[in-house]
């Protein structure tokens, strides 16, 4: 009898997680049992229901304007995931653009490709974010925008190397001989090739968004109180840490969770791809 | 000559760090004949016949007094009006069948691909095309074979496919670079039955490219013996293997053991030394520091080209009849 490998177990897992996320982001309305915004001042920072003092109605309690501690998590993961798609799909659309220019035509399209990517490596994140917040203001759309066109720079990367390789392959000069177009050429040879690559990329591009925007509401930069993102309910629960750890706790252990999620998940499309690609 | 249906005339092809791969060429295709380019790694046969598709590298420069197909110029040709000659009149096999198919597609929708780009029509009747093709090309269960993707393919599978797709379009010539490089010896016999087949059957020219002069004494109705870049030697097959003349020529066919001539023990012909890299300002014969004959005029200078029979040239400052003069003056 063969047991399925622990790498097999922690893609599943990971798989599992994110599901998970996803549709209690995308159900939120539907299951959650109070508004995230209600506050109640009577009912402040009543510890989880499992533990001593918590109450049956607030599964995680509540925080410190009342309102209802799991409500607001599932929110929050709606904030994350939507986070974490739209920067993909943004820096995504940038970077493999970039990168597969770059990478096809060689030369000097691919110079100015590479001094593209040696200027954004070169830009601290915080540092545009407080100034871009500073100058427009902090909200949602602000931080997909500011993660979006700066997170692009692994997908260049990524998508230029494996362009390069594509590129010299047989059946590339075999649709060149063929009669085929440019525009063909890299749309329908070299980009189908190089996809299983930038999956595993986008996967971990999403992690990192998702850890970037809690660093950032945590600082006051990303989203704007009083929507729940799990960064901002670190930053507001730091306060009361150390009467009542749980409030820091909950968001905490849920970001850690997803982001490992997220990150298993990318392992295991990587073993799952590379593995059909051996041929 | 009104019969050629390639014609090339003073192809040369330079790289940009000075290497010059190919130095001004002529060779010409009849319909319906195998032509074959023989020589060794590094002559310049691949870059030949990728020059007349103009499907070289970055980096490499072609010029040409004149590429004609079909009567018709196509040295000058935009690339747009490239594409549409590519695939279609003229198509060409590559020498690595494992990786000339993209592993992303099923065959089907490869070779339909072809078809529908350079003829239109539905994909249905583009794929009713394919495994009527697959068939011709002796692949059982064609159908079955359409939905497959490569992986699935075996290395004689893949290059019979390769063959069917080039021929998707009616083509007239067929560049055939090393097509069976990478199989082994009973494929391969098939796959060169194969291609005489087809030749007969619809009248392909064939632009051979190979190292092995089995295959070109098998294939060939015309041969061309590339060296540095240069034909050294060229002419009808039987004439040349019969009468070959350039010192290289002659030293590729003392290369081929022949079971029987050769005794127990002694050691297999070879040609000491390297292709030399030619630069530009080359001069002289590239052949000298290998070639037995060699003399103080192979040292400078232009190589006279000669005729040793009918349609039957090469380049050499030997006279045609030296072996026999050789031989005689080793007897006396």
């Amino acid at each position: 009898m063969r047991f399925p490998s622990v790498r097999l177990l922690a893609a599943g897992l990971g798989t599992a997680i994110v599901a998970i996320v996803l549709v209690a982001g995308l159900l939120a309305p539907w299951i959650t049992p109070y508004d995230p915004f209600i506050t109640n001042l009577d009912a402040r920072m009543i510890p989880p229901s499992f533990m001593e003092g918590g109450r049956p109605e607030n599964f995680l309690g509540t925080d410190q304007l009342g309102r209802d501690y799991f409500s607001r998590l599932i929110y929050g993961a709606r904030i994350s995931m939507l986070i974490g798609i739209a920067t993909v799909i943004t820096s995504g659309l940038i970077g493999i653009t970039l990168g597969v220019l770059g990478g096809f035509f060689g030369g000097r399209v691919d110079d100015v490709v590479m001094f593209a990517i040696t200027c954004r490596l070169s830009i601290p994140l915080i540092l545009v974010a407080l100034a871009v917040v500073g100058l427009v203001g902090s909200s949602l759309t602000v931080v997909v925008l500011t993660l979006g066109l700066l997170l692009w720079d692994r997908f260049a990367v990524v998508a230029r190397s494996t362009t390069m390789q594509v590129r010299n392959l047989d059946y590339v000069a075999a649709a060149w001989a063929a009669g085929c177009s440019q525009a063909h050429i890299l749309l329908r040879e070299v980009l189908p090739n190089i996809i299983h690559h930038l999956v595993i990329v986008a996967t971990l591009e999403m992690a990192l968004a998702i850890l970037l925007e809690a660093a950032l509401s945590f600082l006051g930069l990303g989203v704007p109180p009083p929507l729940p993102s799990w960064g901002l309910m670190i930053a507001e629960a730091k306060e009361y840490m150390f009467f009542s750890p749980w409030v820091i706790m909950v968001p905490g252990i849920s970001l850690f969770v997803l982001v490992l999620g997220i990150n298993f998940m990318g392992d295991g499309l990587r073993d799952m791809l590379g593995a059909q690609r051996d041929v | 000559m009104s019969a050629a249906l390639l014609e090339v005339e003073g192809l040369r092809v330079g790289f940009g760090n000075g290497t010059q791969a190919v130095r001004g060429i002529s060779l010409s295709v009849a319909r319906g004949e195998t032509h074959c380019l023989v020589g060794e790694s590094g002559c310049g046969k691949s870059v030949t016949s990728l020059a007349v598709m103009n499907l070289l590298a970055r980096g490499a420069v072609r010029t040409a007094e004149g590429i004609r197909f079909e009567g018709r110029e196509i040295a000058g040709l935009s690339e747009r009006e490239m594409g549409k000659l590519r695939g279609d009149a003229m198509a060409m096999i590559f020498q690595e069948p494992m990786t000339s198919l993209n592993p992303a597609y099923t065959v089907g929708s490869q070779m339909a691909e072809v078809y529908v780009r350079h003829r239109g029509g539905s994909k249905a009747a583009a794929l009713d095309r394919a495994a009527h093709l697959l068939g011709r090309v002796g692949i059982t269960a064609p159908g079955m074979r359409l939905a497959q993707y490569p992986h699935q393919l075996s290395g004689g599978l893949r290059q019979r496919v390769m063959i069917a797709m080039a021929l998707m379009c009616d083509p007239k010539l067929l560049i055939a670079d090393e097509p069976t490089t990478a199989l082994d010896v009973t494929v391969q016999a098939q796959i060169l039955r194969l291609l005489q087949e087809l030749q007969h059957e619809l009248g392909l020219a064939i632009l051979l490219i190979t190292h092995d002069l089995g295959i070109v004494a098998r294939m060939a109705h015309r041969v061309s013996v590339m060296y540095a870049g240069r034909v050294v030697e060229s002419g009808p097959a039987a004439e040349l293997f019969g009468r070959p003349t350039h010192p290289y020529t002659h030293g590729l066919l003392a290369c081929v053991p022949v079971p029987g001539k050769i005794a127990r023990g002694e050691p297999l012909g070879s040609i000491p030394g390297t292709v030399p890299k030619i630069g530009p300002g080359y001069s002289g014969c590239a052949f000298r520091e290998r070639c037995s004959q060699a003399m103080p005029a192979c040292g400078a200078g232009d190589v006279p080209g000669r005729e040793a029979g009918p349609e039957h040239r090469y380049e050499c400052h030997l006279g045609a009849d030296w072996t026999a003069r050789l031989a005689a003056e080793a007897a006396a």
